[in-house]
């Protein structure tokens, strides 16, 4: 549980927030770049000191101005990964690695170093200085030393943020492994809803300053009133969904979700897996017929639940396929000759290959880490 | 001709203890002034610039003098050791490196500091989050990465405390054997009318030390900055 009620008046900027949610999995923090969303972090971690508030992590008061508790960050073991990976230069790999674990108390080493550096595939690098590693070796590198202090909690600011789309992909799969398979809860900061998407499992929304909702990925996702923060252009639904089959002749994908089935280019993931991806509202276009003879290989019925704002030729709406809401971006034009409304049954035509396929994650929800007698899976051999 | 005379070696001796010793002591104050003036704000921190600076722009007769009235019998600080622990400076070997030490001071200070500025505070912060102490990030990061700057300013001080003169002979006086260093057992020879031969002898003497650490600190500070960069 991390519990945060703290104000802060850096210049003119202001940061007042109220926030309580469960630390289980990862939680991300989201929002424009300026935010405050760095601010909170370096509260959490010590680095930066409230004028007023509280921080309770998992029980332990970390802050309490009221009761004159600010405890320095080298008490309050979270694991910082910072955007540059800040390894110390003047250290080998191994160094950097054990820097923070032999100042855990020899009973408290849960962390086994063999472990980490296995995880995160550091064996070549262990003598080699960090100036000779390349930006996403040296957040791995980032990563397993955070982890080998043996935090409570640790604390990830947009570690992806500076590399390059290459290193990116190499990075991810490790910050899903490190979830899958360490029982440490991650506070992950990142303005980027495809990274969050795949990794995070609750989201707190942040903007100038305020905590505006906190919640679960598809529910914030498919909130029209937040849709300014969550993002115009990024617009899109996150569903939960399993992989139901493939089509080995055609390289397709089957997935099914909650409202139908998803045909997608082929996902090297076993039957039975389940995953969470996001369908940009850009992506899908709405029918009031089912449409004979076309390429779109995926066309199912769903209702007209919201319209949203009109804001220029555009317009998003909501709709919903069973249980699941998908967003819908089409012409105000269309929104006139279709007389579409609230409750007007239509069909959702989704092309396969508009997928957007960095978002598939593995994940099955913000339940996966609650009681719900599931167990995380493990990460395909990669 | 390559062999030093006993006076030589006196004096070549006596500088090298005196610089040594100027350096040692002067090294954990130089690091807390830079440290002080690099990372402190603090009331009276432009006053305390400016006295460190003092001794690069002062004649050194002018130093020498200064110390004089403050570690002379009679002055307060002068009166204070004798009281506290019988020791008296001026005119003595440690008198003659306290003057080295106080004009060789700026340069020590000057060339911490700007190292101690190029320190990435971030890999501090880092340091903290990974459970160490303030102390203890002092000692692991901090005094790692500031090290060719430390080095650099030990040298520096070094050489210039083997070349005091003005400030030495004023508060140490020119004693054979005590406080007769070898810029000033070469200006003792120069005074003499036969001393010309010896006097160049000791000048090259100087030269070739001076040189020597020089190069000393270059070589020193490039591995250092090798070990840092990998």
């Amino acid at each position: 549980m991390l519990e945060m009620t703290v104000e802060k008046l850096l210049g003119n900027f202001s940061i007042d927030v109220n926030l309580a949610c469960e630390t289980s999995g990862i939680v991300a923090f989201f929002g424009r770049s300026g935010a405050g969303k760095t601010s909170l972090v370096n509260m959490l971690a010590g680095l930066l000191r409230p004028d007023r508030g509280r921080i309770v992590v998992n029980g332990n008061t970390l802050f309490d101005s009221a009761q004159g508790i600010d405890l320095p960050p080298e008490k309050r073991r979270l694991g910082y990964v910072f955007q540059e990976a800040r390894l110390f230069p003047h250290m080998t790999v191994r160094g950097n690695l054990h820097y923070g674990l032999r100042r855990v108390p020899a009973g408290e080493r849960t962390m086994a170093p063999d472990q980490v550096i296995a995880l995160l595939g550091l064996e070549a690098y262990l003598d080699r200085r960090p100036h000779h590693l390349s930006g996403g070796e040296k957040q791995r590198v980032a990563l397993g030393r955070a982890l080998l202090a043996n935090p409570r909690l640790m604390l990830m600011d947009e570690p992806l943020a500076s590399l390059d789309q290459p290193r990116k992909d190499e990075v991810l799969p490790f910050i899903e492994r490190l979830r899958n398979e360490m029982a440490i809860p991650i506070v992950y900061v990142s303005h980027s809803m495809p990274e969050i998407v795949r990794l995070a499992d609750t989201m707190v929304l942040v903007s100038d300053g305020r905590i505006e909702a906190v919640g679960a990925i598809d529910e914030l996702t498919s909130r029209l009133d937040l849709r300014p923060l969550t993002g115009r252009y990024e617009a899109g639904a996150v569903i939960q969904a399993r992989v139901a089959g493939h089509d080995r002749d055609y390289g397709i994908t089957d997935l099914a979700f909650a409202g139908g089935r998803l045909r997608v280019p082929h996902v090297g993931l076993p039957v039975g897996t389940r995953l969470r991806l996001r369908i940009r509202a850009r992506d899908v276009a709405l029918a009031l017929e089912p449409p004979r003879r076309t390429s779109i290989l995926n066309a199912f019925p769903a209702v007209v639940r919201e319209i949203g704002p009109e804001e220029g030729p555009q317009v998003d709406l909501r709709v919903e396929a069973g249980a699941t809401s998908l967003w819908a971006r089409i012409t105000r034009r269309s929104l006139a000759d279709l007389a579409l409304q609230p409750g007007t049954p239509v069909t959702v035509l989704i092309k396969a290959v508009a997928v957007d396929r960095y978002s598939l994650g593995r994940g099955a929800g913000p339940g996966r880490f609650l009681d719900d007698g599931e167990r995380p899976e493990p990460p395909s051999s990669d | 001709m390559l062999t030093l005379t006993p006076l030589e070696i006196e004096a070549l001796r006596l500088s090298l203890r005196v610089a040594f010793w100027s350096v040692t002591t002067s090294l954990p104050v130089g690091l807390l002034v830079a440290w002080l003036l690099a990372r402190r704000n603090f009331i009276g921190k432009g006053a305390l610039n400016t006295l460190v600076h003092l001794p690069l722009v002062l004649p050194p007769v002018v130093v020498g003098y200064l110390l004089l009235v403050l570690f002379g019998r009679e002055g307060p600080l002068g009166r204070l050791l004798m009281s506290l622990f019988g020791i008296t400076l001026p005119f003595t070997w440690q008198g003659a490196v306290l003057a080295a030490a106080v004009m060789a001071f700026p340069l020590m200070v000057r060339s911490m500091r700007l190292s101690l500025e190029t320190v990435d505070r971030r890999l501090e912060a880092a340091a903290r989050t990974l459970g160490a102490g303030p102390a203890a990030v002092f000692v692991t990061i901090t005094l790692p990465l500031m090290a060719p700057g430390i080095v650099v300013g030990a040298f520096l001080a070094f050489a210039r405390s083997l070349g005091e003169f003005g400030a030495t002979i004023t508060f140490a006086a020119n004693i054979p054997g005590e406080t007769r260093t070898l810029p000033i057992a070469l200006y003792t020879l120069i005074q003499s009318p036969s001393g010309e031969t010896p006097a160049l002898r000791l000048a090259i003497l100087s030269v070739v030390l001076s040189l020597a650490a020089l190069a000393a600190s270059e070589i020193l500070a490039r591995r250092l900055h090798a070990r840092i960069e990998g």
